[in-house]
């Protein structure tokens, strides 16, 4: 019997105009509570394949398909996070988080007319923003605007403002691509953390490979090198389920076995030189999701 | 010495502004006592207390209709100028859909772009002819001269709103007038009232101009109908005052943006 995923994605092309293909068949499927990275070389469409998950971009061929139904366009069931540009600039980090509560629940006519509810409302929204700013440990910064907070706190900030919606699919388009190390590994900490604790199916896209595989319980490599390539797109070269336990440190990037399989990813998915002959994907690898249950 | 590691001065700044101001005052001065030694009747440069008497008359004297003519000027130019921003107003709109909306892009971009081009001026004779040398012609002159410009920039603006903010919005359920009206206008607000405030001077331009060819009232029309008694006495006071407006909206303007908008022009 097949199996439900959250998500699935259905010989996926993507190719613009007369262009090359940038993505080649790609075949996913993703379980609920799967966190799912995806690496690749710059150029390879790693953001493209994020753009088109969320429906930002319709595939030249092909299907996406969120419990059963096929996304077109981008929806409130999928949030997502930016490297830059998640927040809005002209909102205080408080408004930045409650502004999905506040434009799915808006009613110019209600609004008007009973005032009363709708500062009851405002009420509402801002405690659960409150709630939210809480869990990211920025309670005490709500009043100010994104320009005077550092690239790790906006990141938490477009966390919060994410995870408000309560999505069922959180995609990260490499958010902390711009962040120095010391707080990038900070940020990787406080995700997992926030991953744990609202179940949510993640899917992150990163070039860095070392962060890839210290978030993932799941790991795809999304490269254009493989044998019989000629200008046809990027395609999953390797997809590897990840069983360390949760929660993790960041000592295990300093483990053997870490080391091993990030030298070993590197090799043959991102390696130009190591090319592989790639048949039509294989889904039957046991999701690593089990390892977590 | 080029603008680099320098440290501000205010006091400094404020007195070196003054030069050019003070240095201008002078060679008026210089001038007219000069003119009025050799012609003590000389009009072309009148005297500083000529040009107080002649700010005085227009704007504390009434008239033979007991009307103050400064006054009534303001009063009929100011008239003009705020019907035609309510029609540039609504050029934002359009603007805003344009930038935002393929259909509205694919609709009015290139005619506006065309618009955009055709200098007002010359269309002047043509709307005297359609709709007369009424209020309307003057407001239209405006319309015309300034709207193409600063529904072009308010489109631009909006293009340059990033497509992630826009995505950003819809996956917080945003539909498209809230994304509109909710996410871009608000952002891009202090860019438009910026591009209202240096097209100020346009407007003010096409007013004068409208006005110096068919009018009974407005300063434009008063610079104009004392320029053929070479006045000078009335036109430097009215220069000045409709340059204080200018003067005065340019930095209200500003002083919104600065004080409203304290995000305004800071790196993300």
């Amino acid at each position: 019997m097949e199996k439900d995923y959250i998500l699935k994605l259905k010989n996926v092309y993507q190719k613009y105009e007369d262009k090359d293909f940038i993505l080649n068949n790609i075949n996913i499927n993703v379980s609920l509570g799967e966190f799912v990275t995806i690496i690749g070389t710059t150029g390879a469409g790693k953001s493209t394949l994020l753009r088109i998950i969320l429906g930002a971009e319709n595939p030249y061929k092909g299907q996406i398909i969120m419990e059963g139904v096929e996304i077109k366009r981008p929806n409130r069931n999928i949030g997502i996070v930016f490297q830059k540009y998640s927040l809005f600039e002209n909102r205080t980090v408080m408004e930045n988080v409650a502004l999905g509560l506040y434009l799915e629940h808006f009613n110019l006519l209600q609004s008007f007319i009973n005032y009363f509810y709708k500062s009851k409302r405002n009420t509402e929204f801002t405690k659960k923003a409150e709630e939210y700013l809480v869990k990211v440990g920025l309670i005490e910064h709500a009043n100010k605007y994104p320009y005077q907070l550092s690239g790790g706190m906006k990141q938490r900030v477009a966390i919060a403002q994410t995870m408000i919606m309560e999505p069922k699919i959180l995609l990260m388009d490499e958010p902390f691509g711009s962040l120095d190390i010391g707080t990038r590994e900070e940020m990787q900490i406080f995700l997992l953390e926030q991953w744990k604790k609202n179940k949510q199916t993640v899917i992150f896209v990163t070039h860095d490979l070392e962060e890839a595989l210290f978030l993932g319980t799941r790991i795809m490599v999304l490269s254009p090198f493989y044998i019989g390539n000629d200008n046809e797109g990027s395609k999953i070269v390797k997809d590897i389920p990840i069983d360390w336990p949760h929660p993790r440190s960041t000592k295990v990037k300093h483990t053997k076995e870490f080391n091993v399989l990030m030298e070993s990813v590197r090799h043959e998915g991102l390696d130009p030189q190591f090319k592989q002959n790639i048949k039509e994907f294989d889904l039957s690898h046991i999701d690593s999701i089990k390892n977590l249950v | 010495m080029i603008n680099f590691n320098t440290r501000e001065n205010k006091k400094k700044q404020f007195f070196l502004s003054l030069i050019p101001f003070i240095a201008l005052i002078f060679i008026y001065v210089f001038a007219s006592q000069m003119r009025h030694a050799k012609n003590p009747t000389d009009k072309l440069l009148p005297t500083i207390s000529e040009v107080t008497q002649g700010f005085k008359q227009s704007a504390f004297i009434s008239d033979t209709n007991g009307d103050l003519k400064l006054e009534i000027d303001t009063i009929a130019s100011f008239k003009r100028i705020g019907f035609s921003m309510l029609f540039i107003l609504f050029g934002v709109i359009i603007g805003l859909y344009m930038g935002a909306i393929t259909f509205f892009d694919n609709l009015f971009y290139k005619f506006f772009l065309f618009f955009d081009k055709i200098p007002a001026l010359a269309v002047l004779p043509i709307l005297f002819i359609t709709t007369g040398i009424g209020e309307v012609t003057k407001v239209t002159l405006i319309v015309v001269g300034v709207a193409p410009t600063i529904i072009l920039d308010t489109y631009l603006r909006v293009k340059a709103v990033p497509q992630e903010q826009i995505i950003k919005a819809m996956t917080l359920n945003a539909n498209r007038s809230e994304i509109i009206f909710r996410i871009i206008l608000p952002k891009i607000f202090p860019n438009i009232l910026d591009t209202i405030r240096l097209n100020f001077k346009a407007i003010i331009l096409f007013l004068i101009a409208g006005e110096s060819l068919a009018a009974t009232v407005g300063l434009g029309y008063r610079i104009f109908l004392v320029q053929r008694y070479l006045a000078m006495n009335i036109i430097i006071p009215y220069v000045l005052w409709i340059s204080l407006f200018a003067f005065l909206f340019d930095w209200f303007i500003r002083f919104w943006i600065n004080n409203k908008f304290k995000w305004f022009n800071k790196e993300q």
